[in-house]
């Protein structure tokens, strides 16, 4: 069933967008992110033009992360303290962020950024996350019997002032560590387009510390906000929010949240987490032999005036 | 005084006298309607030729049909490859170009149309864009502009039909002309040229209404002059979804 999207433009398969808003809710439910890095890509690919694909995707992150974290209350699996904690940096992050993009914008080449940083941190990220989850895998086969040591050696992070007890975490840590994360996800969010689920979700494992069960849950809590807030940013600013296209993304995005929620709780972190690093590793690859491969286009038109 | 009322009926009534043959035109639809579920749409165009005088000896006639959709101004780049990735380098202004646009002829383009003709009344896609200021820096503009027309070969969006305008007894004339699903608003403006020999003996335009309508319209026009209801209610839909969803499955799992 074809369907013609108002501020898009275009005629899309509705079935096509149905199902890829499913496929990308299972992977928000299961590993906590938003699958903006994924989606919009993916809508990219089937004709929307770019800037209309990352505002409309912000608005269907809202409602993936939203059915995602209620069910994640309902299991107690959210820390709000930390979410707002983290919110509050990632709302200043933000506003750095635009600031920073626009600068680039003037620039020129703010695209060609974009990818670069795609590349480079899901690069890193995936790369640490994969090896790390290898580790403990092993870890946990050759000594089954123990428990796995617990990473505690934070060393300065203890040391610093303003410290608050994050019962749901089990954390007594300070609250400067968690800001200057939202902060630091909020600037690279508002740059790369995306919710940053997954920046920061390796953030709160291995910088925090966080138990990966709480994770995943104080992750989609703050993306809510976030996404929110930058989906109003680009309805107002831009007119690139597609109403109709963001209606068949999230109705299949909060159906498969619900689904991901489940079948992440049923698998062993380590085992999530690595299929989360190899995911991040197989888009950075994408990414990196776009900008290596000679593309069969050289051309590319965009509409005067900015936009990209 | 009686010179100068010949010469204002000359002028008045000269061009039509001139023009031994015009152009009768129908239109299948001279409305498109997007609807929710549009899905391109297929224009036919047919008329016939009114003649005062008998038909005339020498060139037979041939009808072109120009669709041009709105025009705007573009930004084209190129890539190029620097420090081992490909990154865009040079920006070519292109000052107008229309976002659709249709040439159905009823012979090859060249034997319809010469050069001169066209050039004047600029029927050929290439005349169709208008790119005076390519920057100094960037050495082949054109290759902008081609890649223009290229691109927008592919998705539909420029069409050249070389004999796809059927013409019988050298009186009546039908074309169609597919409109591609992507299609953005806009009046559509249809152009008729008769020639001769390569030259226009005649022309006709009419305008193409290609409109959003029902919840298409409603949606487009709240989202640019109500941009914040349009983002909080985009918002209020995630949400409700989200909850929906999530309440659903929790029947679902009690049962």
């Amino acid at each position: 069933m074809m369907i013609y999207l108002p501020i898009a433009e275009v005629s899309v398969n509705a079935f096509l967008l149905l199902g890829l808003g499913g496929l990308v809710g299972v992977l928000s439910g299961m590993f906590g992110v938003g699958g903006g890095f994924l989606m919009t890509p993916l809508l990219f690919f089937i004709g929307i033009p770019p800037a209309v694909a990352v505002a409309t995707e912000a608005n269907q992150i809202v409602a993936s992360s939203f059915s995602g974290v209620l069910a994640h209350l309902r299991r107690k699996t959210v820390d709000l303290k930390m979410g707002t904690v983290l919110l509050v940096g990632g709302l200043i992050g933000a506003a750095l962020g635009v600031v920073v993009f626009n600068y680039l914008k003037s620039m020129g080449q703010v695209d060609l950024l974009v990818r670069l940083c795609y590349v480079i941190f899901l690069g890193i990220i995936g790369g640490l996350m994969f090896f790390e989850s290898l580790r403990a895998i092993a870890r946990a086969r050759g000594t089954a019997s123990g428990p796995a040591p617990r990473r505690r050696k934070r060393g300065w992070i203890s040391k610093l002032p303003f410290k608050m007890r994050f019962n749901t975490s089990g954390l007594y840590i300070s609250v400067i560590p968690p800001v200057i994360v939202g902060v630091a996800v909020g600037i690279l969010a508002a740059i790369m387009g995306v919710g940053g689920g997954f920046i920061m979700v390796p953030a709160m494992i291995y910088i925090l510390g966080m138990p990966t069960k709480v994770v995943v849950g104080t992750s989609l809590f703050q993306i809510i906000f976030v996404t929110a807030f930058t989906t109003l940013l680009h309805a107002t600013t831009n007119f690139t929010v597609d109403i109709v296209l963001a209606v068949l993304l999230l109705v299949g995005g909060v159906i498969g949240a619900q689904i991901g929620t489940r079948i992440g709780v049923k698998m062993k972190a380590e085992q999530l987490r690595i299929l989360l690093a190899i995911m991040v590793l197989v888009v950075c690859g994408k990414l990196a032999l776009d900008l290596l491969l000679e593309p069969s286009e050289l051309y590319t038109i965009g509409t005067a005036g900015g936009g990209h | 005084m009686l010179r100068l009322i010949a010469l204002a009926c000359a002028l008045m009534f000269g061009p039509a006298a001139l023009k031994a043959e015009n152009v009768v035109l129908g239109l299948s639809q001279n409305k498109v309607s997007i609807t929710t579920n549009f899905d391109g749409s297929e224009i036919l165009i047919f008329g016939a030729v009114k003649r005062e005088a008998p038909l005339p000896e020498g060139d037979p006639l041939e009808v072109i049909i120009a669709v041009q959709g709105p025009s705007t101004p573009l930004t084209v780049r190129r890539k190029e490859r620097r420090f081992g990735i490909w990154i865009n380098t040079d920006t070519v202004e292109v000052d107008s170009a229309p976002a659709f646009y249709a040439v159905a002829t009823s012979a090859p383009f060249r034997q319809a149309i010469s050069d001169t003709e066209d050039l004047r009344h600029r029927i050929s896609i290439p005349r169709a864009i208008r790119s005076v200021g390519a920057p100094v820096d960037v050495g082949n503009a054109a290759d902008f502009t081609r890649a223009v027309i290229r691109i927008r070969k592919e998705n539909g969006l420029y069409q050249l039909q070389e004999n796809a305008v059927e013409v019988s007894e050298q009186t009546l004339f039908r074309a169609s002309i597919a409109l591609p699903a992507n299609l953005t608003e806009g009046d559509y403006e249809t152009r008729i040229f008769l020639t001769r020999g390569g030259a226009v003996v005649s022309d006709y335009s009419t305008v193409i209404d290609v409109r959003k309508v029902g919840l298409e319209r409603f949606l487009f026009s709240l989202s640019r002059e109500q941009p914040l209801v349009y983002g909080l209610l985009s918002l209020a839909i995630a949400i409700a979804a989200g909850w929906g969803a999530s309440a659903a499955f929790r029947i679902f799992q009690r049962n």
